[in-house]
């Protein structure tokens, strides 16, 4: 029988819900599922419902005392002035009934997907409910709650012991993750982002490479606002392929924002559809050359949910799946059911036409800027890599 | 901000009959640039900065001999009088003295003893601080007229929406002298809802716009 990858996805995904207004809506993994569904690309054999994460799983990475304000706060228990210390309340990461059971169910999503993998189920697997890159030790932020992937990078150590890649092509810098291996030399996180100047968390600068054993384990890409497709994708696959090579990982990991795309409200950076089709087809080669293909990947960010994220996530389960993009017109079926619900008119086909966005004054310096930034990044491993030759 | 919150409380310290060879030693083997020259009482009588212990040692070129000027006392190699700060004094008044007088380190004393030290790096980190950029948030910079009360106006639409503010900057709008610029870091991911309450009350909003991408 032939190995497939396995999807990872439960209905309840959408019970992680701060309120309506909010632009972090997991609406769009149900929009993503039915997508690939209606183009005949997932079927019922690949789906998996995730599992709850247990409190002591949650408790690789968070601080207890976080965890109960957390359940409370899910049963209308906690209150305001004690919510603030744990980053709860706030406009970002509001309390909502149930908070915890939601939040557990993403990281469940996530450890399933690693032990389908890890126990040989299955040679990849995509939780696209997870990547909540920006959950603290005993802080909630930016939209994050529990951080699944860093519980996850916890629980292969523990278990598994292998070294981990993680990779984190999210718009904001994926700083929960970082701070949660910024010592481990067994872990390496590359984070390709918008520079911090203006977006949050305003973290991720070159210089941020880790501390004692964990020096030159930790990989930052600041990327200029206004960067397009060319320059992203060559910066990504530069620097992938580099620390890859560098790191020489046993599983990568992959957190797949989609909120690079010059339609996403909340950032500055002006991807199309290229640069998700290239980030899943070079995940996949750099885990069959270094890890047997063993690739876990995961959602994020991405807060146009019409026209961007079905279109980017279903690329990434059709790579993942079969090494190929789609392309051509949407399936029509599943265009006029959302359509309906879209505030935007939605897009016909796979790929992005020309023009979307004005053209960019200043692409040659911002080119250029991108290209000294990953200079700087990898001068580490580079020097290393010379020295050890020599 | 005061000295005492920025100043560090471990100094090292030679006394002036200490030898050059022993300042060499200490500047080689620890981080540090500059040494307050203490007596026994822990008065600041002078102090040695790297530049003042290698001018008084031997050329690089000439290692063979082992140096006699290396055993001269540490006393005829120190600037005196010393400029010193009071820990009660103002961060920005140690900056204006980096600035005006190009030193790049102030012994801190009370009632005539030495109770700590700061140095330019000590100042540059505080700086960081002052920027907000050490901690998550976002950024936006809004230009305002430059009148009373704006401020508080416009810190209202953060404290509406339940953001907290991190840090605050003002400075000037380029030459025009009749607005300046609130520079703001802040706790969200999501800063849309407030750059709308900005714009909609008037405000003009700086920064990366998809309708203007030519910053």
């Amino acid at each position: 029988m032939i190995r497939e990858p396995l999807f990872i996805y439960s209905n309840a995904y959408t019970d992680y819900h701060f309120n309506a207004e909010h632009p972090f809506n997991q609406q769009r993994v149900v929009m993503t599922k039915e997508l690939l569904e209606a183009e005949g690309r997932l079927f019922d054999h690949h789906i998996v419902p995730p599992r709850l994460a247990t409190e002591d799983e949650l408790a690789l990475v968070h601080d207890r005392q976080y965890i109960e304000a957390v359940k409370r706060a899910g049963n209308g228990q906690l209150q305001q002035e004690e919510a603030w210390q744990f980053g709860l309340g706030t406009e970002d990461t509001p309390m909502f009934s149930g908070m915890h059971e939601a939040a557990s169910l993403l990281v469940g999503g996530t450890l399933t997907a690693i032990d389908s993998v890890l126990n040989n189920q299955a040679p990849q697997a995509l939780n696209l409910g997870g990547g909540l890159h920006h959950g603290f030790k005993r802080k909630a932020s930016g939209f994050c709650i529990y951080n699944d992937a860093a519980v996850a990078i916890k629980y292969i150590r523990e278990h598994y012991g292998l070294r981990v890649l993680y990779v984190d092509t999210d718009a904001h810098h994926g700083d929960g993750v970082q701070s949660f291996f910024y010592h481990d030399p067994d872990v390496c996180t590359l984070s390709i982002h918008e520079t911090g100047r203006y977006l949050f968390p305003g973290t991720g600068s070159t210089s941020e490479r880790g501390v004692k054993n964990g020096y030159g384990y930790t990989f930052n890409l600041p990327i200029d606002a206004f960067t397009e497709d060319e320059s992203f994708i060559s910066i990504y696959e530069s620097a992938f392929k580099e620390v890859a090579e560098y790191f020489q990982p046993e599983i990568i990991i992959t957190q797949n924002g989609a909120d690079a795309h010059c339609y996403d409200p909340l950032t500055h950076l002006c991807s199309t559809t290229k640069t998700f089709e290239a980030i899943p087809s070079l995940a996949k080669e750099v885990a069959e050359q270094y890890c047997n293909g063993k690739w876990v990947g995961l959602g994020g960010g991405g807060y146009d949910i019409w026209r961007v994220v079905p279109r980017a996530w279903g690329q990434l389960w059709s790579v993942m799946l079969t090494g190929d993009t789609l392309t051509g017109p949407l399936p029509a079926d599943w265009k006029v059911k959302w359509e309906r619900l879209s505030p935007v008119s939605l897009p016909d086909d796979w790929q992005d036409g020309k023009g979307l966005y004005k053209p960019i004054p200043r692409k040659q310096e911002i080119t250029e800027k991108n290209r000294l930034t990953l200079n700087q990044c990898l001068q580490y491993c580079r020097n290393k890599r010379q020295y050890n030759n020599n | 901000m005061l000295v005492e919150e920025i100043m560090k409380t471990e100094v090292v310290t030679l006394t002036p009959g200490a030898t050059i060879a022993e300042a060499l030693k200490i500047l080689n083997e620890r981080p540090i640039r500059h040494i307050p020259i203490v007596d026994l009482e822990n008065h600041v009588v002078g102090i040695v900065s790297d530049r003042d212990v290698r001018d008084a040692s031997p050329s690089i070129f000439r290692k063979d001999n082992i140096s006699e000027e290396l055993n001269n006392p540490i006393h005829t190699i120190m600037s005196s009088p010393v400029m010193t700060v009071h820990p009660l004094d103002f961060v920005e008044e140690i900056a204006a003295i980096f600035y005006e007088q190009e030193f790049a380190c102030v012994p801190v004393v009370r009632e005539s003893k030495l109770v700590g030290i700061v140095t330019e790096k000590d100042m540059l980190y505080t700086l960081i601080q002052l920027t907000g950029t050490h901690v998550q948030s976002s950024q936006l910079e809004v230009k305002v007229p430059d009148r009373a009360g704006i401020l508080p106006e416009v810190a209202n639409i953060f404290g509406k929406r339940k953001v907290n503010i991190t840090s605050v900057l003002i400075y000037p709008y380029k030459n025009d002298r009749q607005y300046k610029i609130l520079v703001f870091r802040f706790q969200t991911m999501n800063p849309l809802p407030i750059k709308a309450d900005l714009k909609a009350a008037g405000y003009q909003v700086l920064g990366p716009d998809a309708e203007d991408p030519a910053l």
